[in-house]
């Protein structure tokens, strides 16, 4: 007898067993995706009765579609994009210059600044959405009002303790003789970062990715805040508009949720082993 | 905690001598690199935190100028019925979240532990739920939600021969259903964490379990969930961070409805906030917040030292 597992449920082969098996995985499938795919197929439905989905497809059509574009969805997607592409970008470098220098530096005052990271992940962004809009519309020393641009919707998840943290752990793992030989050979600090550091990194740079993204992608608050006018808004806060629209039938609000929905489940599928990575790392070491 | 803190390198370093240049320009270069993220934390974390601690002392007025007002905001906060409803309503959402997901979690990462491949789909396609977007999410369970007869989640339970059911529509049952769809949405990353911690599990123990003749029942009682327990801190810590601020799933499912049934913190500060321009109060809720999110987070910490010493 083998134990792969606690309840070495894989070696019970009889007939029985392989039933019962079947039948809960099957259910746990069922649950957890029904949801997703009755989205799909009713997205691409014609009969909509606003009340149920199908599970089938109800003569295919792409009409859902097409009425989104007339109610401006494929221009909040585009915002969506053109948020989560900038502060992709963004909350990628700025992670990994810190990363690198609490990783590969030792100066007076980093534990505070650890310290710092880890209070703004145990700080819920919720909590600070009011404030946070006095702030953005009057940003300190600056007098510059970020309500109503993009730069409010980026900015704000540019620096994320997640992300450094995580970065930072893989970064203490490049060997320190990697670092030492190329400063002997008389490269820069810059150099050593770009050339060295970086690409030994390239995996963590794939989980922060993934994980920035759907981080980006699901923000609400914020663009709920920052985006007054509805030319601005991304597409999760655009649903609700699309809902309680009376011409709209049903089928634009499905159609709409879909494109919300399958980016970052695209992003998930074609990263998944970076994703549980950084899930494991984040949840035992954070 | 500080032990993690200091980094692995500073015992690995070689000691090498420094000139004097390198010396200063060490500390330097680290601040320079730490500084995009220093500042974008300064000005949305930082500042917000104090300007919403500063406003909520103040009656906050747009074009009159904010009038002092001392601790006057939180004892509205603290005599209001509204608030006392909306902290009871985010206490017993995120409880039961938190118990619902870890429960249901732990049962299935014991059925789908194993490293054969069909349990590798089941478990990606199971993980799905968590990395969706949640307002999409919330619009599809809406209208799962709907109270018709022809309502998705009517028709499901029909088959089990119960009757269709209000779910959001009434104020007896919306704040559970909402807990139902976030424990869907739970779920399956509680799962991931426990399938992790089963991995770590020390499989000799369970060999001689075997052979002392243990049943399924006690080697799970003895052995596995006791190796899991860091696991539960680790999910408790989580959830207690991130329980009381819901505010996405109850925006979008009821917007607090029907009748305040489902109001929590979140949605209540936000109409404040934004609806009423209360901002005052607004800030002091996110303060009260605060401060009960950093209570429990400081308790489940307790708890969880009094159980490891």
């Amino acid at each position: 007898m083998r134990f792969d597992s606690a309840l070495g449920l894989e070696s019970r082969k009889g007939p029985l067993a392989i039933a019962g098996k079947t039948l809960i995985y099957g259910l746990m499938v069922v649950v957890f995706t029904g949801p997703l795919v009755a989205l799909l197929m009713s997205s691409f439905s014609k009969t909509l009765d606003p009340t149920s989905f199908s599970l089938w497809p109800d003569e295919f059509t792409l009409d859902n579609f097409v009425q989104a574009g007339e109610k401006n969805v494929y221009l909040y997607l585009l915002n969506s994009f053109v948020v989560v592409g900038f502060g992709l970008l963004l909350q990628m470098l700025v992670s990994v210059f810190a990363a690198y220098a609490l990783a590969r530096k030792r100066f007076r005052g980093m534990t505070f600044v650890m310290l710092l990271m880890l209070a703004t992940m145990m700080l819920p962004e919720e909590i600070i959405a009011i404030p946070l809009s006095l702030v953005l519309a009057d940003m300190p020393l600056l007098n510059l009002n970020l309500i109503g641009t993009y730069a409010g919707m980026i900015l704000p998840v540019g620096a994320w303790g997640f992300s450094i943290l995580v970065m930072t752990e893989f970064m203490k793992e490049v060997p320190v003789e990697l670092e030492e030989a190329a400063r002997i050979d008389g490269a820069g600090e810059l150099r050593i970062f770009a050339t060295i550091i970086v690409p030994l990194c390239r995996p963590a740079l794939g989980v922060i990715g993934v994980f920035g993204f759907t981080m980006i992608w699901d923000q609400y608050l914020l663009p709920l805040i920052v985006a007054p006018a509805s030319d601005m808004w991304t597409l999760p806060i655009a649903l609700r508009s699309l809902r309680s629209d009376e011409e709209v039938g049903i089928g634009v609000l499905l159609a709409a949720s879909l494109l919300a929905l399958l980016p970052s489940i695209i992003a998930f599928l074609a990263f998944q082993r970076q994703f549980m990575r950084g899930l494991t790392s984040g949840a035992v070491k954070g | 905690m500080t032990s993690t803190l200091t980094p692995a390198r500073s015992s690995a370093a070689p000691p090498h001598r420094r000139t004097r240049s390198v010396r200063w320009r060490g500390p330097v270069v680290a601040w320079l690199f730490l500084a995009p993220a220093l500042v974008l934390f300064l000005y949305f974390k930082f500042i917000p935190m104090f300007v919403g601690l500063w406003k909520s002392l103040f009656k906050v007025q747009t074009f009159l100028g904010d009038e002092w007002v001392g601790l006057q905001n939180y004892q509205t906060i603290i005599s209001d019925d509204e608030f006392a409803s909306a902290i009871w309503h985010s206490v017993v959402l995120a409880l039961g979240t938190t118990v619902g997901s870890i429960v249901l979690g732990l049962g299935l990462a014991l059925l789908i532990e194993g490293p054969a491949r069909y349990l590798w789909f089941v478990r990606t396609a199971a993980f799905l739920p968590v990395v969706t977007t949640m307002a999409a999410v919330a619009e599809v369970w809406r209208i799962m939600f709907h109270p018709a007869d022809s309502g998705m989640l009517n028709i499901i339970i029909g088959w089990a021969g119960i009757g269709p059911q209000p779910w959001l529509a009434s104020e007896d049952s919306s704040l559970w259903s909402i807990m139902i769809m976030s424990i869907w949405r739970g779920t399956p990353y509680d799962m991931m964490i426990f399938l992790a911690g089963l991995v770590g599990v020390n499989r000799t123990l369970y060999e001689a379990a075997a052979v002392d003749g243990a049943t399924t029942w006690r080697r799970l009682r003895h052995i596995t969930l006791p190796a899991l327990r860091p696991v539960f801190w680790i999910l408790f810590t989580l959830a207690a961070i991130r329980g009381l601020r819901v505010f996405v799933e109850v925006y979008v499912l009821t917007n607090g409805g029907p009748n305040g049934s489902s109001e929590v913190l979140m949605t209540l500060i936000y109409k404040l906030g934004f609806q009423k321009n209360e901002l005052g109060v607004a800030s002091a809720g996110g303060i009260v917040l605060f401060a009960a999110t950093l209570a429990l987070t400081v308790v489940v910490q307790m708890l969880r030292r009094r159980q490891t010493t």
